[in-house]
């Protein structure tokens, strides 16, 4: 009895506080276009069953919807559109990790999220179910148009030009199951970014696509092409400082075509199209692309009405005018250090007066990196509702955001959080690692991952040092395809297999932010057991080396990699 | 031999005509080369003429002859070579083709559908038995968004 009271109490609290949403809801097509795929996807699979498509074949079709064959059981990607997710898509994750998988879910660098443990004969089930919720996992993976990605402030922080989403939904639909670009020679990426500081790492994507005003105020785009991490990073170059708005789609269409025309086939390694860029040159890539464009451009001309279109679904949900009138956050912050502490870590600013963004920490020490198990994600539904509009975006460092919480919740959402291990204050510090799934789950991987991060944290148990070292970035990979992006990390770690033992190889200096640098090499690689004690000193001798206020970055800059090599190698 | 053209399974009229075989009555494909060469005398033949294309072939050379051609074979060197698809939709826009453009040769038939959206309007599979499968595949998707 007194359990069903609760129930109701609670299915009150969260049913009459279910917001509407602001963001992209599927219209009847949209609805239709996945549906149709569910059942497409279940022929494919039954055929592959009955053996009458071979290995080949369906590994194709497979991996277009996000399903790979990983070392224990299949993994299946689903697709985080631009990083954007609502409380009730967030609950039938928890779901899926709860019937189809162990528990417990991952999130990835590319804003998605894996199940590491799925049947396959089940997986179109998984994808009838998350149909049910305008979800998906198509092209997650593949030689193919990826999920789009953005900044996971886009909308609410203070420097961006416009809202960037509104964008990456016309460029989603675009990609999403476009017939002409489904069997590139290498999977493709776009990111967008609307503000001064780029937090999507658009300079290390196949097509990076900038919001900017022109000299006369017009809003356009900014088109870098060619960036890409993986075995060799390269940073994107601009291909054209300005396209008006209504240009988008055919600029897009034109960079792909010349692409899928002419990059190359021959060898998987040279198949992106940062090769195609660098073997061709700059200006002569450029050329092809714009004679592309101009025969194409003034047939896929996106209207204004259309833009509007898409924009009415991101408005601002029903910010309180009065949120900064609240006098509790302040008391709160005076008297509690630990929760002031995590305000400002694991918060940023926001443009309404009154609110903040607040990052769920998916890096607690003694769990993988990413992972939420499904009664997080269940729980962070339920918060999402009552505290965020119910809505929750993914981040590019594989953490979560409650992007729009008014000051006077902080305090209540942070007890909560903290009770769900889920506010660990170390949002940007060395202890929020990027970190790939690694040996222990991928069957590409030479060496561990997760185990190194959890001894890194071991390691660094002390919150107030990691405070006290400040912005580093820790990306942690465990091979050369470098899916933690190790070689623009501050500090960047790559396992690396020297006759069937775990070597680490370090970079440091790398970055994915407005000052994009790929990682110069420390030195050679170093065993399993000096992994751990090589990133420690590499931190002492910043705190040795750094003046005042200086960050692990712009130290390493000044400084260059003499200091960290001579105490790294010491006993070598 | 049967072919699906036009969402509908149906003979192929067209036989394969080698580079070294001469020339007779009826529906023929030929080799890129051998059109250039003997363009005159295979317009003259009783019978429609269509052109066997691979990766390799250049089709600004036959652009100015495209009206006379019924037929342009796309020959796929393996599924995930898709430099076809953007070279069929090229045919159809830049081109302005208007005759049947038919997939042939290592491609597969879950690749029917989005290549009937670019352009491609007849397939020939390597297994005929899978033709009725590969028919209703042009029927996945009610909706797209290009």
């Amino acid at each position: 009895m007194a359990c069903s009271i609760l129930l109701f109490i609670l299915s009150y609290r969260v049913y009459t506080r279910i917001p509407t949403l602001c963001m992209y809801q599927y219209n009847d097509n949209d609805q239709t276009i996945i549906e149709e795929r569910v059942v497409q996807f279940r022929g494919q699979t039954e055929r592959f069953l009955k053996g009458e498509l071979n290995e080949d074949q369906f590994r194709a079709l497979r991996l277009m919807n996000g399903l790979y064959i990983q070392t224990h059981a299949p993994m299946l990607r689903v697709a985080g559109p631009y990083g954007l997710i609502s409380a009730k898509q967030l609950r039938k994750l928890g779901d899926i990790a709860k019937n189809y998988d162990k528990g417990y879910a991952h999130f990835t660098t590319r804003q998605n999220i894996q199940f590491n443990w799925p049947e396959l004969a089940k997986v179109p089930d998984i994808l009838a179910e998350l149909a049910t919720v305008q979800m998906h996992a198509v092209q997650t993976s593949g030689n193919c148009l990826r999920n789009t990605t953005t900044d996971h402030l886009a909308g609410v922080c203070k420097d961006e030009i416009e809202d960037p989403r509104p964008t990456c939904e016309i460029i989603r639909q675009w990609t999403t199951f476009h017939p002409e670009f489904a069997y590139l020679p290498r999977k493709f990426k776009i990111a967008v970014s609307a503000s001064a500081q780029d937090r999507a790492a658009t300079q290390f994507h196949d097509i990076g696509v900038h919001i900017v005003k022109n000299a006369a105020g017009e809003i356009g785009y900014r088109i870098l092409v060619g960036g890409g991490l993986g075995r060799t990073p390269i940073i994107g170059e601009e291909i054209r400082p300005f396209l008006e708005k209504k240009h988008l789609l055919s600029y897009l269409e034109a960079i792909l075509r010349i692409y899928n025309l002419y990059g190359r086939r021959d060898n998987k390694y040279k198949a992106r199209i940062k090769i195609l860029v660098k073997e061709t040159g700059m200006e002569t890539f450029r050329q092809q692309v714009e004679a592309e464009w101009n025969a194409i451009k003034d047939g896929m001309e996106l209207s204004d009405a259309r833009f509007a279109e898409i924009k009415a679904h991101f408005t601002d949900p029903a910010y309180d005018k009065n949120a900064a009138a609240d006098t509790s956050f302040a008391a709160h912050l005076e008297q509690n250090s630990a929760f002031a502490t995590w305000i400002k870590f694991n918060t940023k600013e926001h443009k309404m007066d009154g609110y903040r963004a607040v990052f769920v920490s998916l890096k607690a020490p003694d769990s993988p990196p990413g992972d939420i198990t499904d009664a997080c994600l269940y729980a962070v539904a339920d918060l999402a509702d009552e505290y965020s509009f119910g809505e929750v975006r993914s981040t590019h460092r594989q953490n979560l955001v409650l992007a729009d919480v008014k000051q006077a919740d902080l305090y209540a959402l942070w007890q909560k959080l903290s009770a769900l291990k889920l506010a660990t204050a170390n949002i940007g510090t060395a202890t929020d690692i990027i970190c790939c799934p690694g040996l222990d789950f991928c069957a590409l991987a030479n060496a561990g991952s997760i185990d190194v991060v959890k001894e890194i944290n071991q390691a660094l148990d002390d919150i107030d040092y990691i405070h006290d070292l400040g912005d580093i970035k820790i990306n942690i990979s465990g091979c050369m395809n470098g899916c933690a992006h190790q070689s623009v990390g501050h500090i960047g770690i790559l396992g690396v297999d020297k006759k069937g033992v775990e070597w680490y190889q370090i970079t440091l200096g790398g970055s994915s932010e407005n000052e994009a640098a790929i990682g110069d090499r420390l030195g050679p690689s170093v065993a399993r057991d000096e992994i751990v004690p090589a990133i420690t000193t590499i931190l002492e001798v910043y705190t040795e080396q750094r003046q005042e206020e200086e960050s692990f970055l712009t130290t390493v800059k000044r400084v260059g990699m003499t200091p960290f090599k001579e105490k790294v190698y010491a006993n070598h | 031999m049967q072919i699906i053209k036009d969402k509908q399974i149906v003979e192929n009229t067209y036989r394969y005509l080698a580079d070294d075989e001469s020339l007779s009555n009826g529906n023929i494909t030929v080799s890129l080369a051998r059109w250039l060469q003997e363009k005159a005398q295979l317009l003259s033949h009783n019978g429609q003429v269509g052109l066997r294309l691979t990766i390799e072939d250049d089709v600004t050379l036959i652009a100015d002859d495209l009206n006379k051609i019924a037929l342009l074979e796309l020959n796929f060197p393996a599924f995930t070579d898709g430099r076809l698809f953007s070279r069929a939709k090229l045919l159809r826009i830049r081109f302005g083709y208007q005759g049947e453009i038919r997939a042939v040769g290592n491609f597969m038939l879950d690749q029917v559908f989005y290549l009937s959206k670019i352009g491609v309007n007849a397939f020939h599979l390597n297994n005929e038995e899978q033709l009725p499968v590969a028919l209703a595949t042009l029927d996945d998707f009610s909706i797209s968004y290009q």
